[in-house]
């Protein structure tokens, strides 16, 4: 199904590219079947695209469109959601139709590079107007604005943010060895040997989809250069030759000792399951990582535990979902109308208790969250917020990708050197900014 | 190519109007209707196979590596960049040896089982259907079975620690490289991982086979057979000097339709294991889909498809000629 609707918006690309190449001088060539070509007399569609398809983020979708449909009754929401982890293949269907000049009325993205591939390619529109008249600049941290924004000009509203650097644990485990939640790298690493010599997985993770490695990398990068230095390497403004980077990439290697052989067979939920079955220590993964241990009828505390990534205490490595407008849209009052609800106190409440992240708002309502959020949204409002590269804020999507390969093929050949000039080669090909 | 059957009818008319009618006029209305219905989907095959894979030939050679079109030709840059990635270095060498021993498997273990069907037993059906049901499944769904299978932690292991297995193999996720040495970025050899790869893929094809070489079988004469027989030949003598060269044309069949069927494989590797561990299962067409629309790198990955396009018609195309001259004859 997947890769026969793949294939069909692959044709409806290539078809507009004949088509523009040909020189006809007519838009709208075909593709939009149902609207015709001009809108504002028909269309009172929304199209929503996200990849948010199961479980509590589908709950929360849902939530906000009921609320929708009760206050625009006159709008039809369309539900666009494409299925797959991380949006993999959501970012793909996306693609095509932004190519093809079919965009939905908003659509699901990261916050950070990821937006602004689209924003430099020239297919958004500017939200200024919408956060001067809700005054989101006020309740919106600074550092997220500033991720959202290019030349002044904000181009989508953040919906909810989880939290990347996050070491999730079996309390149950670490009791019965006497050993306590790490604060710093040393501890964490003369732990991991204590749980190897009792037959214990030390640390579960799952990079199947090479989430859970990019990430671990990252985070152990965090904790080695601090959250300025870290910053600068994605700004482009500091170098991979940066000897912080090698120590990184070291000590990187030095954990891998401690993991399941099975990584490559896992993807991220399988490795957590390792933890909540008690085969397993620790993982590091998002915050989305609870949602998996509730859905498994695991209390927070008592069942499952965490602790910021060992030498990360004060850094917040964020990942936001924002959702912004694209040039093109045939409904662009219908969507605006939804980014409106999106960014408001009401809707971030609604959304995001279901979801099982916290909002980007720092007015929210505290109380309804649970025990993890309460401590994530106050973190969030004190620690220094940095972005994520596996999450696609920190980079452009080819670094990102080419960044991904130098970590497998890091895995696998255990050479430094090598993976550090593959890293200086993909910015040189895909600069940072 | 798709003309020719209309040019050599026409031609033919042309050759012997005398016997047909005296009227020398080419236009007819019957021929006219046949060319008419042919029409559209000549003009589909022209631009959504022929006009596309151009297309796709012509962005290989440009710059358009972002979300935004950029048509400013680059040469074979995409192509130097491309042969010189750990990555797709890695493809190739997978994709090499699992076409190999994917085509060889497929081939010795179809045939085998079409020779034990073919021994005029009981229940015959069951036999047939049981060997090709395989086929009916999606690649997917195959590919998520056996990756549960083969797991090193949950699968077929359990039963080989049951049986006091201290090292049972890590099936997909080993690392391994036999004979490993080293080419460009890259160590050289047959992926150790790929092994479980090929099990799942030779069970799904296999059946295809096997009903390949069984039509091949029963149309070897009994006469011949027979004749074997009365010469003082036993039965495995008949089979490989009289039976096994009288099924060569189905095994170029078995091996062109297969060939061109491992190297699109993409659903199969993405359901069961994905790149693997050091890209250890990856393959080009898994690659493409990532470069294209993951990285939005939409040059690079045409240039990965039309790699794909030109190995493949190595295969393909010594074959059409050879079956389109004998047609002709």
């Amino acid at each position: 199904m997947k890769k026969k609707y793949l294939s069909i918006a692959g044709g409806a690309v290539l078809a507009l590219g004949v088509v523009t190449a040909c020189g006809s001088p007519s838009n709208n060539t075909g593709s939009n079947g149902s609207a015709s070509g001009s809108a504002s007399t028909t269309s009172n569609q929304v199209q929503i695209f996200s990849w948010w398809t199961a479980g509590g983020e589908a709950n929360g979708l849902n939530a906000l469109i009921k609320t929708f449909n009760k206050e625009y009754p006159h709008e039809k929401i369309v539900n666009e959601a494409v299925a797959g982890g991380g949006g993999s293949n959501a970012k793909a269907v996306l693609a095509s139709r932004m190519q093809a000049g079919d965009p939905p009325e908003t659509f699901q993205v990261h916050a950070g590079q990821e937006l602004m591939a689209w924003v430099n390619a020239g297919k958004m529109q500017p939200l200024d107007s919408l956060y001067k008249s809700m005054g989101l600049n006020k309740v919106i941290p600074a550092a997220i604005i500033n991720d959202l924004s290019k030349n002044g000009h904000v181009y989508a509203v953040p919906v909810d943010v989880g939290r990347g650097n996050v070491l999730w644990y079996n309390p149950a485990v670490l009791k019965k060895y006497h050993l306590t939640p790490p604060k710093t790298m040393s501890q964490f690493i003369s732990e991991l040997k204590t749980l190897k010599a009792k037959g214990v997985t030390p640390l579960a993770y799952g990079d199947k989809d090479q989430l859970g490695s990019v990430m671990l990398w990252e985070n152990v990068l965090l904790a080695t250069m601090g959250p300025q230095n870290y910053d600068k390497l994605w700004q482009g403004k500091l170098s991979f030759n940066n000897p912080q980077v090698k120590q990184a990439t070291n000590t990187f290697l030095e954990l891998l000792q401690y993991t399941n052989s099975n990584h490559s067979a896992l993807t991220w939920d399988e490795a957590d399951q390792m933890v909540a079955d008690g085969s397993a220590a620790f993982n590091l993964m998002g915050d989305w990582a609870k949602a998996y241990f509730q859905s498994k009828g695991l209390k927070e505390g008592s069942q499952f535990g965490w602790t910021a990534f060992p030498g990360t205490n004060n850094d917040f490595e964020y990942v936001i979902d924002s959702f912004g407008l694209p040039k093109g849209a045939k409904n662009p009052t219908g969507a605006m109308d939804f980014l409106k609800l999106v960014a408001s106190k009401q809707g971030q409440d609604e959304f995001n208790p279901l979801k099982g992240s916290i909002p980007p708002r720092t007015d929210a309502n505290v109380n309804l969250f649970d025990t993890y959020s309460k401590e994530a949204m106050s973190d969030f409002k004190k620690d220094s917020l940095v972005p994520s590269l596996a999450n696609g804020e920190a980079a452009n999507p080819a670094f990102e990708t080419a960044a991904t390969q130098a970590v497998t093929m890091l895995i696998s050949t255990k050479n430094v050197n090598e993976f550090v000039s593959a890293l200086n080669t993909a910015a040189e090909e895909n600069p940072l900014s | 190519m798709e003309k020719t059957p209309v040019l050599t009818s026409q031609s033919a008319a042309i050759a012997r109007p005398s016997v047909a009618h005296h009227k020398k006029r080419r236009f007819s209305w019957d021929k006219m209707w046949s060319f008419l219905t042919l029409v559209p989907s000549l003009a589909a095959v022209l631009i959504f196979v022929y006009g596309f894979l151009g297309w796709t030939g012509y962005v290989s050679f440009t710059k358009w590596n972002s979300i935004l079109p950029d048509y400013q030709l680059w040469g074979f840059k995409n192509y130097q960049i491309l042969f010189q990635d750990y990555r797709f270095q890695s493809d190739l060498r997978n994709l090499l040896f699992f076409t190999v021993f994917f085509i060889l498997a497929c081939m010795v273990v179809g045939l085998f089982l079409a020779v034990l069907v073919d021994q005029k037993i009981k229940g015959e059906n069951i036999f047939r259907n049981i060997f090709l049901f395989p086929m009916a499944l999606s690649f997917i769904v195959t590919g998520v079975v056996w990756q549960w299978l083969l797991n090193p932690k949950t699968g077929v292991n359990l039963i080989f620690e049951a049986l006091g297995a201290s090292h049972p193999p890590a099936w997909y996720t080993s690392t391994r490289i036999v004979p490993s040495f080293h080419v460009g970025q890259i160590q050289f050899g047959l992926p150790i991982a790929m092994i479980a790869v090929l099990i799942a893929s030779v069970w799904q094809m296999s059946g295809f086979a096997m009903a390949l070489y069984l039509s091949g079988l029963r149309a070897v004469p009994e006469e011949i057979k027979e004749a074997a027989h009365v010469d003082g030949a036993n039965g495995w003598k008949t089979f490989w000097r009289i039976v096994f060269p009288q099924l060569r044309p189905v095994t170029v069949t078995v091996v062109i339709i297969l060939v061109q069927s491992s190297m699109k494989t993409f659903d199969l590797v993405y359901a069961m294991t994905g790149p693997g561990n050091g890209y250890v299962t990856d393959l080009p067409s898994l690659d493409m889909f990532t470069t294209t629309f993951q990285a939005n790198q939409y040059a690079q990955g045409s240039a990965i498809a039309i790699v794909m396009f030109v190995l493949m018609m190595i295969f393909v195309i010594p074959y059409l000629w050879n079956s389109l001259r004998k047609e002709g004859q």
